[in-house]
Protein backbone atom coordinates (compact mmCIF):
# COMPACT_ATOMS: atom_id res chain seq x y z
CA UNK A 1 0.00 0.00 0.00
CA UNK A 2 2.79 2.28 1.00
CA UNK A 3 4.32 1.99 -2.50
CA UNK A 4 1.05 2.69 -3.77
CA UNK A 5 0.14 5.61 -1.97
CA UNK A 6 4.16 6.90 -2.71
CA UNK A 7 3.50 6.08 -6.76
CA UNK A 8 0.38 8.81 -6.20
CA UNK A 9 2.12 10.90 -4.08
CA UNK A 10 5.16 11.60 -6.95
CA UNK A 11 3.08 11.98 -9.77
CA UNK A 12 1.54 14.85 -7.97
CA UNK A 13 5.12 15.79 -7.26
CA UNK A 14 5.99 15.48 -11.02
CA UNK A 15 3.37 17.81 -11.69
CA UNK A 16 3.79 20.60 -9.01
CA UNK A 17 7.61 20.89 -9.88
CA UNK A 18 8.07 24.43 -8.93
CA UNK A 19 6.77 23.73 -5.44
CA UNK A 20 9.02 22.34 -3.00
CA UNK A 21 6.74 19.89 -1.60
CA UNK A 22 6.90 18.02 2.30
CA UNK A 23 6.36 14.21 2.14
CA UNK A 24 3.91 14.42 5.18
CA UNK A 25 1.80 17.48 3.18
CA UNK A 26 1.45 14.82 0.16
CA UNK A 27 1.30 11.72 2.57
CA UNK A 28 -1.93 13.66 4.09
CA UNK A 29 -4.04 14.59 1.48
CA UNK A 30 -3.41 11.40 -1.29
CA UNK A 31 -5.48 9.67 1.73
CA UNK A 32 -8.55 11.14 -0.56
CA UNK A 33 -9.66 9.50 -4.25
CA UNK A 34 -10.37 13.00 -4.88
CA UNK A 35 -6.64 13.73 -5.01
CA UNK A 36 -5.31 10.98 -6.63
CA UNK A 37 -7.95 11.65 -9.37
CA UNK A 38 -7.36 14.79 -9.71
CA UNK A 39 -3.74 14.61 -8.34
CA UNK A 40 -3.90 18.49 -7.64
CA UNK A 41 -3.71 20.31 -3.74
CA UNK A 42 -6.50 22.62 -3.98
CA UNK A 43 -9.13 20.01 -2.99
CA UNK A 44 -13.28 20.67 -2.19
CA UNK A 45 -16.15 18.62 -1.59
CA UNK A 46 -18.01 20.12 -4.44
CA UNK A 47 -15.28 19.01 -6.49
CA UNK A 48 -15.09 15.61 -4.77
CA UNK A 49 -18.60 15.33 -6.28
CA UNK A 50 -17.66 16.31 -9.54
CA UNK A 51 -14.56 14.11 -9.82
CA UNK A 52 -16.34 10.82 -8.42
CA UNK A 53 -16.98 9.77 -11.85
CA UNK A 54 -13.35 11.14 -12.73
CA UNK A 55 -11.65 8.33 -10.62
CA UNK A 56 -12.36 5.68 -12.78
CA UNK A 57 -11.23 7.66 -16.53
CA UNK A 58 -8.02 8.57 -14.68
CA UNK A 59 -7.81 4.80 -13.73
CA UNK A 60 -8.00 3.92 -17.22
CA UNK A 61 -5.18 6.25 -18.43
CA UNK A 62 -2.78 5.81 -16.06
CA UNK A 63 -3.01 2.19 -16.54
CA UNK A 64 -2.67 2.68 -20.22
CA UNK A 65 -0.23 4.53 -19.57
CA UNK A 66 1.94 2.30 -17.95
CA UNK A 67 0.81 -0.09 -20.39
CA UNK A 68 1.73 1.66 -23.65
CA UNK A 69 5.10 2.96 -21.74
CA UNK A 70 5.48 -0.02 -20.62
CA UNK A 71 5.76 -1.77 -23.61
CA UNK A 72 7.68 1.36 -25.44
CA UNK A 73 10.52 0.51 -22.76
CA UNK A 74 10.37 -3.27 -23.96
CA UNK A 75 11.07 -2.16 -27.21
CA UNK A 76 13.64 -0.79 -26.03
CA UNK A 77 15.67 -4.20 -25.39
CA UNK A 78 15.16 -4.68 -29.42
CA UNK A 79 17.13 -1.26 -29.31
CA UNK A 80 19.40 -2.32 -27.07
CA UNK A 81 20.17 -5.97 -28.66
CA UNK A 82 20.38 -4.47 -32.56
CA UNK A 83 22.82 -1.55 -31.28
CA UNK A 84 25.35 -4.31 -29.29
CA UNK A 85 24.90 -6.57 -32.07
CA UNK A 86 25.99 -4.10 -34.64
CA UNK A 87 28.63 -2.47 -32.61
CA UNK A 88 30.34 -5.89 -32.00
CA UNK A 89 32.69 -7.97 -34.53
CA UNK A 90 30.73 -10.50 -37.05
CA UNK A 91 32.30 -13.59 -34.85
CA UNK A 92 30.15 -12.29 -31.99
CA UNK A 93 27.04 -11.66 -32.70
CA UNK A 94 24.63 -14.44 -32.33
CA UNK A 95 26.17 -14.31 -28.50
CA UNK A 96 25.58 -11.03 -28.09
CA UNK A 97 22.19 -11.58 -29.29
CA UNK A 98 21.85 -13.78 -26.92
CA UNK A 99 22.97 -12.02 -24.10
CA UNK A 100 20.48 -9.67 -24.94
CA UNK A 101 17.52 -11.79 -25.13
CA UNK A 102 18.46 -13.66 -22.09
CA UNK A 103 18.70 -10.69 -19.68
CA UNK A 104 15.51 -9.16 -20.59
CA UNK A 105 13.75 -12.14 -19.49
CA UNK A 106 16.17 -12.84 -16.37
CA UNK A 107 15.08 -9.36 -15.46
CA UNK A 108 11.40 -10.08 -15.69
CA UNK A 109 11.55 -13.17 -13.90
CA UNK A 110 13.92 -11.95 -10.97
CA UNK A 111 11.79 -8.39 -10.87
CA UNK A 112 8.23 -10.87 -10.19
CA UNK A 113 10.11 -13.23 -7.82
CA UNK A 114 12.10 -10.71 -5.42
CA UNK A 115 12.83 -6.99 -7.44
CA UNK A 116 9.34 -5.36 -7.04
CA UNK A 117 9.02 -6.34 -3.16
CA UNK A 118 12.76 -5.03 -2.38
CA UNK A 119 12.28 -1.90 -4.37
CA UNK A 120 8.34 -0.72 -3.26
CA UNK A 121 6.64 -2.42 -0.54
CA UNK A 122 7.55 -1.31 3.07
CA UNK A 123 9.87 0.84 2.51
CA UNK A 124 9.24 4.16 3.99
CA UNK A 125 12.20 6.32 3.99
CA UNK A 126 14.59 3.59 4.93
CA UNK A 127 17.07 1.76 2.81
CA UNK A 128 15.28 -0.91 1.09
CA UNK A 129 11.98 -2.16 1.01
CA UNK A 130 10.96 -6.11 1.98
CA UNK A 131 12.25 -9.26 1.03
CA UNK A 132 9.08 -11.32 0.34
CA UNK A 133 8.66 -13.75 -2.73
CA UNK A 134 6.47 -13.22 -5.80
CA UNK A 135 4.26 -9.87 -6.29
CA UNK A 136 0.94 -10.63 -6.89
CA UNK A 137 -1.53 -9.16 -9.39
CA UNK A 138 -4.97 -8.71 -9.36
CA UNK A 139 -6.94 -11.00 -9.53
CA UNK A 140 -9.19 -11.84 -13.48
CA UNK A 141 -12.01 -9.15 -13.71
CA UNK A 142 -10.96 -7.89 -10.28
CA UNK A 143 -13.18 -10.44 -9.08
CA UNK A 144 -12.95 -10.85 -5.25
CA UNK A 145 -10.78 -7.55 -5.42
CA UNK A 146 -11.54 -4.20 -3.52
CA UNK A 147 -11.99 -2.35 -5.83
CA UNK A 148 -12.40 0.85 -4.06
CA UNK A 149 -8.66 0.41 -2.66
CA UNK A 150 -7.76 -0.37 -6.22
CA UNK A 151 -9.06 3.06 -7.51
CA UNK A 152 -7.53 4.64 -5.09
CA UNK A 153 -3.97 3.79 -6.11
CA UNK A 154 -4.74 5.06 -9.58
CA UNK A 155 -3.86 2.61 -11.60
CA UNK A 156 -3.80 -1.57 -12.05
CA UNK A 157 -1.12 -3.31 -9.73
CA UNK A 158 -0.30 -5.41 -13.10
CA UNK A 159 0.62 -2.56 -15.05
CA UNK A 160 2.59 -0.64 -12.46
CA UNK A 161 4.52 -4.32 -11.92
CA UNK A 162 5.00 -4.24 -15.91
CA UNK A 163 6.10 -0.37 -16.34
CA UNK A 164 8.32 -0.97 -13.44
CA UNK A 165 9.41 -4.37 -14.62
CA UNK A 166 11.39 -3.05 -18.11
CA UNK A 167 13.20 -0.97 -16.38
CA UNK A 168 15.33 -2.96 -14.46
CA UNK A 169 16.16 -5.14 -17.65
CA UNK A 170 17.12 -1.65 -19.44
CA UNK A 171 19.81 -1.33 -16.61
CA UNK A 172 20.97 -5.13 -17.10
CA UNK A 173 21.27 -4.47 -20.97
CA UNK A 174 23.84 -1.65 -20.60
CA UNK A 175 25.97 -3.76 -19.17
CA UNK A 176 26.17 -6.21 -21.76
CA UNK A 177 26.92 -3.71 -23.81
CA UNK A 178 30.43 -2.92 -22.42
CA UNK A 179 31.69 -6.45 -21.41
CA UNK A 180 30.68 -7.86 -25.13
CA UNK A 181 32.87 -9.95 -27.04
CA UNK A 182 35.33 -12.11 -24.20
CA UNK A 183 32.62 -12.31 -21.17
CA UNK A 184 31.31 -15.91 -20.73
CA UNK A 185 27.41 -16.39 -21.07
CA UNK A 186 26.34 -17.90 -17.82
CA UNK A 187 28.92 -15.76 -15.50
CA UNK A 188 27.57 -12.75 -17.33
CA UNK A 189 23.80 -14.19 -16.61
CA UNK A 190 24.74 -14.66 -12.97
CA UNK A 191 25.67 -10.85 -12.32
CA UNK A 192 22.71 -9.85 -14.31
CA UNK A 193 20.55 -12.58 -11.65
CA UNK A 194 22.02 -10.24 -8.80
CA UNK A 195 21.90 -7.22 -10.47
CA UNK A 196 18.00 -7.11 -11.45
CA UNK A 197 17.15 -9.19 -8.23
CA UNK A 198 18.65 -7.10 -5.69
CA UNK A 199 21.57 -4.46 -6.49
CA UNK A 200 18.76 -2.30 -8.71
CA UNK A 201 15.44 -2.74 -5.94
CA UNK A 202 17.71 -1.60 -3.49
CA UNK A 203 19.57 1.23 -4.93
CA UNK A 204 16.03 2.48 -6.77
CA UNK A 205 13.72 1.79 -3.22
CA UNK A 206 15.99 4.86 -2.04
CA UNK A 207 13.83 7.15 -4.72
CA UNK A 208 11.07 5.73 -5.82
CA UNK A 209 10.16 3.60 -3.34
CA UNK A 210 9.92 6.37 -0.83
CA UNK A 211 13.25 5.48 1.01
CA UNK A 212 15.59 7.78 2.28
CA UNK A 213 16.88 9.68 -1.03
CA UNK A 214 13.26 10.84 -1.69
CA UNK A 215 12.79 11.73 1.77
CA UNK A 216 15.76 14.10 1.15
CA UNK A 217 14.44 15.95 -1.92
CA UNK A 218 16.77 13.58 -4.52
CA UNK A 219 15.04 13.89 -7.74
CA UNK A 220 15.18 11.69 -10.90
CA UNK A 221 12.24 11.50 -13.22
CA UNK A 222 12.89 8.57 -15.08
CA UNK A 223 15.94 7.18 -14.47
CA UNK A 224 19.25 8.70 -15.09
CA UNK A 225 20.30 7.55 -11.90
CA UNK A 226 18.64 4.96 -10.94
CA UNK A 227 18.68 2.82 -14.37
CA UNK A 228 21.72 4.58 -16.57
CA UNK A 229 23.88 5.17 -14.09
CA UNK A 230 23.57 2.02 -11.70
CA UNK A 231 23.81 -0.15 -15.25
CA UNK A 232 26.83 2.21 -15.88
CA UNK A 233 28.50 1.67 -12.80
CA UNK A 234 28.23 -2.15 -12.84
CA UNK A 235 29.61 -1.85 -15.98
CA UNK A 236 32.40 0.28 -15.44
CA UNK A 237 33.17 -2.21 -12.62
CA UNK A 238 32.68 -5.46 -15.06
CA UNK A 239 34.86 -3.28 -17.29
CA UNK A 240 37.73 -3.09 -15.19
CA UNK A 241 37.60 -6.63 -13.71
CA UNK A 242 37.39 -8.51 -16.94
CA UNK A 243 40.11 -6.45 -18.86
CA UNK A 244 39.89 -5.02 -22.01
CA UNK A 245 39.97 -7.10 -25.46
CA UNK A 246 42.95 -9.24 -26.17
CA UNK A 247 44.96 -6.61 -28.62
CA UNK A 248 42.71 -3.39 -28.26
CA UNK A 249 45.49 -1.99 -26.52
CA UNK A 250 49.18 -2.69 -27.84
CA UNK A 251 52.36 -1.25 -27.44
CA UNK A 252 51.62 1.07 -30.45
CA UNK A 253 48.50 2.68 -29.17
CA UNK A 254 44.85 1.66 -29.20
CA UNK A 255 43.85 -1.02 -32.00
CA UNK A 256 40.30 -0.23 -32.70
CA UNK A 257 38.08 -3.22 -33.25
CA UNK A 258 35.25 -1.86 -35.65
CA UNK A 259 31.34 -3.28 -35.66
CA UNK A 260 29.83 -5.45 -38.30
CA UNK A 261 27.12 -3.41 -39.08
CA UNK A 262 26.57 0.19 -39.42
CA UNK A 263 22.64 -0.07 -40.13
CA UNK A 264 22.21 -2.71 -37.43
CA UNK A 265 23.48 0.27 -34.77
CA UNK A 266 21.93 3.10 -36.13
CA UNK A 267 18.37 1.20 -36.72
CA UNK A 268 19.32 -0.24 -32.92
CA UNK A 269 19.65 4.04 -31.95
CA UNK A 270 16.60 4.50 -33.45
CA UNK A 271 14.35 2.02 -31.32
CA UNK A 272 16.00 3.16 -28.20
CA UNK A 273 14.76 6.69 -28.99
CA UNK A 274 11.62 5.41 -29.87
CA UNK A 275 11.32 3.34 -26.41
CA UNK A 276 12.06 6.80 -24.92
CA UNK A 277 9.53 8.68 -25.28
CA UNK A 278 7.69 5.59 -22.82
CA UNK A 279 10.44 5.74 -21.04
CA UNK A 280 10.28 9.24 -19.62
CA UNK A 281 7.13 10.35 -20.91
CA UNK A 282 4.66 7.40 -18.94
CA UNK A 283 7.44 8.23 -16.05
CA UNK A 284 4.44 11.41 -15.74
CA UNK A 285 2.81 8.04 -13.75
CA UNK A 286 -0.36 9.57 -14.26
CA UNK A 287 -2.81 10.35 -17.56
CA UNK A 288 -6.06 11.04 -16.18
CA UNK A 289 -6.41 14.82 -16.53
CA UNK A 290 -5.53 17.17 -18.85
CA UNK A 291 -3.00 18.72 -16.90
CA UNK A 292 -0.78 14.81 -16.36
CA UNK A 293 -1.79 14.55 -20.43
CA UNK A 294 -0.24 17.88 -21.26
CA UNK A 295 2.97 17.09 -18.97
CA UNK A 296 3.51 14.17 -21.37
CA UNK A 297 3.36 15.81 -24.23
CA UNK A 298 5.74 18.26 -22.95
CA UNK A 299 8.08 15.07 -22.04
CA UNK A 300 8.16 13.86 -25.38
CA UNK A 301 9.01 17.29 -26.87
CA UNK A 302 12.17 17.40 -24.18
CA UNK A 303 12.94 13.91 -24.85
CA UNK A 304 13.32 14.55 -28.38
CA UNK A 305 14.87 17.44 -28.57
CA UNK A 306 17.42 16.56 -26.30
CA UNK A 307 18.52 13.64 -28.41
CA UNK A 308 18.48 16.08 -31.70
CA UNK A 309 20.68 18.59 -29.64
CA UNK A 310 23.02 15.19 -29.07
CA UNK A 311 23.42 14.10 -32.45
CA UNK A 312 24.12 17.40 -33.65
CA UNK A 313 26.53 18.88 -30.89
CA UNK A 314 28.60 15.55 -31.33
CA UNK A 315 28.85 16.09 -35.40
CA UNK A 316 30.42 19.19 -34.87
CA UNK A 317 32.68 18.19 -32.01
CA UNK A 318 33.62 15.65 -34.16
CA UNK A 319 34.25 17.54 -37.53
CA UNK A 320 36.12 20.19 -35.62
CA UNK A 321 38.46 17.84 -34.10
CA UNK A 322 38.69 15.08 -36.45
CA UNK A 323 37.90 16.34 -39.55
CA UNK A 324 35.35 12.84 -40.25
CA UNK A 325 32.20 12.89 -38.45
CA UNK A 326 32.48 9.11 -36.31
CA UNK A 327 28.68 8.01 -37.39
CA UNK A 328 29.19 5.18 -33.70
CA UNK A 329 29.96 8.35 -32.04
CA UNK A 330 26.96 10.02 -33.25
CA UNK A 331 24.42 7.49 -32.26
CA UNK A 332 26.28 7.45 -28.93
CA UNK A 333 25.38 11.30 -28.79
CA UNK A 334 21.58 10.88 -29.46
CA UNK A 335 21.52 8.49 -26.71
CA UNK A 336 23.79 10.28 -24.40
CA UNK A 337 21.36 13.68 -24.86
CA UNK A 338 18.54 11.15 -23.90
CA UNK A 339 20.21 9.67 -20.81
CA UNK A 340 20.78 13.18 -19.60
CA UNK A 341 17.35 14.72 -19.99
CA UNK A 342 15.68 11.27 -18.65
CA UNK A 343 16.50 12.75 -14.79
CA UNK A 344 14.12 15.80 -15.61
CA UNK A 345 12.31 15.45 -19.08
CA UNK A 346 8.95 17.46 -17.76
CA UNK A 347 10.01 21.03 -16.34
CA UNK A 348 12.87 22.48 -18.86
CA UNK A 349 12.03 24.88 -21.59
CA UNK A 350 12.95 23.53 -24.65
CA UNK A 351 15.84 25.57 -25.26
CA UNK A 352 16.87 23.90 -21.44
CA UNK A 353 16.51 20.49 -23.11
CA UNK A 354 18.24 21.21 -26.03
CA UNK A 355 21.39 22.62 -23.67
CA UNK A 356 20.84 19.48 -21.37
CA UNK A 357 21.20 16.66 -24.21
CA UNK A 358 24.09 18.82 -26.07
CA UNK A 359 26.20 18.57 -23.37
CA UNK A 360 25.49 14.75 -23.49
CA UNK A 361 27.10 14.86 -26.91
CA UNK A 362 30.24 16.86 -25.16
CA UNK A 363 30.48 14.21 -22.83
CA UNK A 364 30.33 11.21 -25.11
CA UNK A 365 33.13 12.89 -27.64
CA UNK A 366 35.76 13.73 -24.82
CA UNK A 367 35.45 10.42 -22.91
CA UNK A 368 35.02 7.92 -25.14
CA UNK A 369 38.45 8.29 -25.86
CA UNK A 370 39.23 8.97 -22.12
CA UNK A 371 38.03 5.45 -21.49
CA UNK A 372 40.61 4.04 -23.98
CA UNK A 373 43.72 6.21 -22.59
CA UNK A 374 42.45 3.90 -18.77
CA UNK A 375 42.61 1.42 -21.08
CA UNK A 376 39.11 0.29 -20.00
CA UNK A 377 37.30 -1.73 -22.93
CA UNK A 378 33.93 -0.49 -23.44
CA UNK A 379 32.85 -1.69 -26.78
CA UNK A 380 29.52 0.07 -26.98
CA UNK A 381 30.57 3.51 -25.31
CA UNK A 382 27.96 2.45 -22.64
CA UNK A 383 29.89 4.02 -19.74
CA UNK A 384 29.95 7.48 -21.36
CA UNK A 385 26.48 7.46 -22.71
CA UNK A 386 25.06 5.83 -19.86
CA UNK A 387 26.65 6.54 -16.76
CA UNK A 388 29.13 9.65 -17.27
CA UNK A 389 25.19 11.43 -19.15
CA UNK A 390 23.66 9.98 -16.46
CA UNK A 391 25.82 11.60 -13.46
CA UNK A 392 25.33 15.08 -16.12
CA UNK A 393 21.67 14.98 -16.33
CA UNK A 394 21.20 14.21 -12.93
CA UNK A 395 23.10 16.58 -11.37
CA UNK A 396 21.41 19.51 -13.49
CA UNK A 397 17.99 19.00 -12.69
CA UNK A 398 18.17 21.99 -10.88
CA UNK A 399 18.60 24.03 -13.48
CA UNK A 400 14.98 23.85 -14.54
CA UNK A 401 13.62 22.41 -11.30
CA UNK A 402 13.50 24.48 -8.56
CA UNK A 403 12.13 21.93 -5.81
CA UNK A 404 15.56 20.38 -6.06
CA UNK A 405 19.02 21.51 -4.84
CA UNK A 406 22.81 20.37 -6.47
CA UNK A 407 23.99 19.34 -3.03
CA UNK A 408 21.09 16.66 -2.78
CA UNK A 409 21.75 15.75 -6.23
CA UNK A 410 25.40 15.23 -5.48
CA UNK A 411 24.47 13.44 -2.55
CA UNK A 412 22.43 10.53 -4.27
CA UNK A 413 24.60 10.62 -7.00
CA UNK A 414 27.54 9.48 -4.78
CA UNK A 415 25.40 6.99 -2.75
CA UNK A 416 24.44 5.51 -6.13
CA UNK A 417 28.03 5.28 -7.22
CA UNK A 418 28.99 3.71 -3.91
CA UNK A 419 26.38 1.55 -3.61
CA UNK A 420 26.74 0.16 -6.94
CA UNK A 421 30.32 0.06 -6.76
CA UNK A 422 30.49 -2.32 -4.02
CA UNK A 423 28.23 -4.32 -4.74
CA UNK A 424 28.94 -5.07 -8.26
CA UNK A 425 32.62 -5.27 -6.93
CA UNK A 426 31.81 -8.23 -4.68
CA UNK A 427 29.35 -10.32 -7.07
CA UNK A 428 31.66 -9.70 -10.08
CA UNK A 429 34.80 -10.36 -7.51
CA UNK A 430 32.35 -13.65 -6.36
CA UNK A 431 31.64 -14.42 -9.74
CA UNK A 432 35.37 -14.12 -10.88
CA UNK A 433 36.88 -15.53 -7.86
CA UNK A 434 34.28 -19.21 -8.40
CA UNK A 435 33.59 -20.09 -12.44
CA UNK A 436 35.57 -17.26 -13.65
CA UNK A 437 34.44 -14.10 -16.03
CA UNK A 438 36.60 -14.18 -19.09
CA UNK A 439 36.76 -16.69 -22.22
CA UNK A 440 40.06 -18.14 -22.77
CA UNK A 441 42.47 -16.72 -25.45
CA UNK A 442 41.52 -18.87 -28.11
CA UNK A 443 37.76 -18.29 -27.47
CA UNK A 444 38.03 -14.75 -27.56
CA UNK A 445 40.22 -15.20 -30.82
CA UNK A 446 37.60 -17.86 -32.48
CA UNK A 447 34.69 -15.41 -31.76
CA UNK A 448 32.21 -16.55 -28.90
CA UNK A 449 29.57 -17.52 -31.64
CA UNK A 450 31.53 -20.32 -32.38
CA UNK A 451 32.91 -20.95 -28.78
CA UNK A 452 30.49 -20.57 -26.64
CA UNK A 453 26.77 -21.05 -29.31
CA UNK A 454 27.43 -23.23 -32.14
CA UNK A 455 25.79 -21.12 -34.61
CA UNK A 456 27.35 -18.15 -36.78
CA UNK A 457 25.50 -15.05 -36.93
CA UNK A 458 26.87 -14.75 -40.39
CA UNK A 459 27.96 -17.93 -41.38
CA UNK A 460 30.29 -17.81 -44.26
CA UNK A 461 30.70 -19.26 -47.36
CA UNK A 462 29.62 -23.28 -47.12
CA UNK A 463 29.34 -26.03 -49.41
CA UNK A 464 25.26 -26.55 -49.32
CA UNK B 1 61.50 -13.16 -58.50
CA UNK B 2 59.19 -15.43 -56.28
CA UNK B 3 55.57 -15.42 -55.45
CA UNK B 4 55.56 -15.97 -52.16
CA UNK B 5 51.68 -17.67 -50.93
CA UNK B 6 51.37 -17.76 -46.87
CA UNK B 7 48.31 -19.24 -45.03
CA UNK B 8 48.06 -18.12 -41.41
CA UNK B 9 46.15 -18.14 -38.68
CA UNK B 10 43.89 -14.50 -39.04
CA UNK B 11 45.27 -12.79 -35.94
CA UNK B 12 48.77 -13.21 -36.79
CA UNK B 13 48.68 -10.91 -39.78
CA UNK B 14 49.73 -7.37 -37.72
CA UNK B 15 52.71 -8.52 -36.38
CA UNK B 16 53.43 -10.95 -40.12
CA UNK B 17 52.98 -7.24 -41.97
CA UNK B 18 55.25 -5.84 -39.38
CA UNK B 19 57.93 -7.91 -39.81
CA UNK B 20 57.87 -7.75 -43.89
CA UNK B 21 57.93 -4.09 -43.07
CA UNK B 22 61.16 -4.62 -41.29
CA UNK B 23 62.22 -6.35 -44.24
CA UNK B 24 61.66 -3.05 -46.40
CA UNK B 25 58.86 -5.53 -48.31
CA UNK B 26 56.43 -2.71 -49.41
CA UNK B 27 53.18 -4.47 -50.90
CA UNK B 28 51.02 -7.59 -49.69
CA UNK B 29 47.52 -8.77 -50.82
CA UNK B 30 45.53 -10.43 -48.66
CA UNK B 31 42.11 -12.85 -48.83
CA UNK B 32 39.94 -14.31 -46.43
CA UNK B 33 39.75 -18.12 -46.41
CA UNK B 34 38.66 -21.25 -45.68
CA UNK B 35 41.13 -24.23 -45.34
CA UNK B 36 42.49 -27.37 -43.08
CA UNK B 37 45.92 -29.05 -43.11
CA UNK B 38 46.18 -31.68 -40.12
CA UNK B 39 44.14 -29.43 -37.91
CA UNK B 40 40.50 -30.62 -38.78
CA UNK B 41 37.64 -28.46 -37.67
CA UNK B 42 35.12 -30.19 -35.21
CA UNK B 43 31.28 -31.22 -34.97
CA UNK B 44 28.86 -28.03 -34.10
CA UNK B 45 24.85 -28.48 -33.29
CA UNK B 46 22.65 -26.34 -34.85
CA UNK B 47 19.17 -26.40 -33.67
CA UNK B 48 19.54 -30.23 -32.65
CA UNK B 49 21.50 -31.78 -35.65
CA UNK B 50 24.79 -32.51 -35.60
CA UNK B 51 27.21 -31.23 -38.80
CA UNK B 52 30.73 -31.27 -39.39
CA UNK B 53 33.07 -28.14 -39.67
CA UNK B 54 35.52 -29.34 -42.02
CA UNK B 55 37.17 -25.56 -42.22
CA UNK B 56 38.98 -23.23 -40.59
CA UNK B 57 39.35 -19.72 -41.26
CA UNK B 58 42.58 -18.44 -42.41
CA UNK B 59 44.13 -15.43 -44.24
CA UNK B 60 45.95 -15.56 -47.37
CA UNK B 61 49.00 -13.85 -48.22
CA UNK B 62 50.39 -13.08 -51.58
CA UNK B 63 54.04 -11.32 -51.68
CA UNK B 64 55.81 -10.56 -54.33
CA UNK B 65 59.26 -10.40 -54.08
CA UNK B 66 62.98 -10.64 -55.65
CA UNK B 67 64.82 -14.05 -55.36
CA UNK B 68 67.53 -12.85 -52.88
CA UNK B 69 65.00 -11.38 -50.57
CA UNK B 70 62.59 -14.56 -50.71
CA UNK B 71 64.88 -16.49 -47.81
CA UNK B 72 64.34 -13.79 -45.63
CA UNK B 73 60.93 -13.05 -46.31
CA UNK B 74 60.20 -16.55 -45.56
CA UNK B 75 61.77 -16.78 -42.57
CA UNK B 76 59.79 -13.22 -41.48
CA UNK B 77 56.54 -14.54 -41.79
CA UNK B 78 57.55 -18.31 -40.43
CA UNK B 79 58.41 -16.44 -37.41
CA UNK B 80 55.93 -14.05 -37.56
CA UNK B 81 52.91 -16.36 -38.02
CA UNK B 82 54.23 -19.40 -35.61
CA UNK B 83 52.18 -19.59 -32.48
CA UNK B 84 53.26 -23.32 -32.16
CA UNK B 85 49.33 -24.68 -32.09
CA UNK B 86 48.10 -26.75 -34.49
CA UNK B 87 47.16 -24.92 -37.51
CA UNK B 88 49.85 -22.31 -37.96
CA UNK B 89 49.77 -22.42 -41.98
CA UNK B 90 52.19 -23.36 -44.80
CA UNK B 91 53.78 -21.17 -46.96
CA UNK B 92 54.19 -22.11 -50.67
CA UNK B 93 56.95 -20.40 -53.16
CA UNK B 94 56.58 -20.44 -57.01
CA UNK B 95 58.54 -18.47 -59.44
CA UNK B 96 57.50 -15.22 -60.52
CA UNK B 97 57.94 -14.64 -64.36
CA UNK B 98 56.93 -11.11 -64.97
CA UNK B 99 55.48 -7.93 -62.57
CA UNK B 100 54.22 -4.67 -63.85
CA UNK B 101 53.71 -1.70 -61.90
CA UNK B 102 50.23 -0.65 -63.50
CA UNK B 103 50.90 3.25 -62.67
CA UNK B 104 54.14 3.73 -64.28
CA UNK B 105 54.60 0.92 -66.28
CA UNK B 106 57.88 -0.37 -64.48
CA UNK B 107 58.68 -4.13 -65.08
CA UNK B 108 60.29 -6.57 -62.59
CA UNK B 109 62.74 -6.03 -60.47
CA UNK B 110 62.16 -2.04 -60.84
CA UNK B 111 58.23 -2.92 -59.85
CA UNK B 112 59.32 -4.57 -56.64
Amino acid sequence: MGSELFHSAKAALSVQTLIKPSWKKLAIFSFTPLFLATTSLTANAQEAVAAAPAADTAYIFNTLLFLIGGFLVMWMAAGFAMLEAGLVRSKNVSMQCLKNIALYSIAGLMYWLIGYNLMYTGVDGGYMGSFSFIYAMDPVGLDGADSAALLETGYSTASDWFFQMVFVATAASIVSGTLAERIKLWPFLLFVVFLTGFIYPIAGSWQWGGGWLSEMGFSDFAGSTLVHSVGGWAALTGAILLGARKGKYTANGVSPMPGSSIPLATLGTFILWLGWFGFNGASQLAMGTISDISDVSRIFVNTNMAAASGVVVTMILLQFMYKKVDVTMTLNGALAGLVAITAEPLAPTVAQAIFIGGIGGVIVVFTVPLLDKFKIDDVVGAIPVHLLAGIWGTFIVPLSNSGTSYGVQLIGIVSYAAFTIICSLIVWGIIKAVIGIRVSEEEELLGLDKAEIGVEAYPEFTSR
Amino acid sequence: MKLITAVIKPFRLDAVREALTALGVEGLTVTEVKGYGRQKGHTEIYRGAEYAIHFLPKLKLEIAVNGDVAPKAIEAITEAARTGQIGDGKIFVIDLEEVVRIRTGEKNADAL
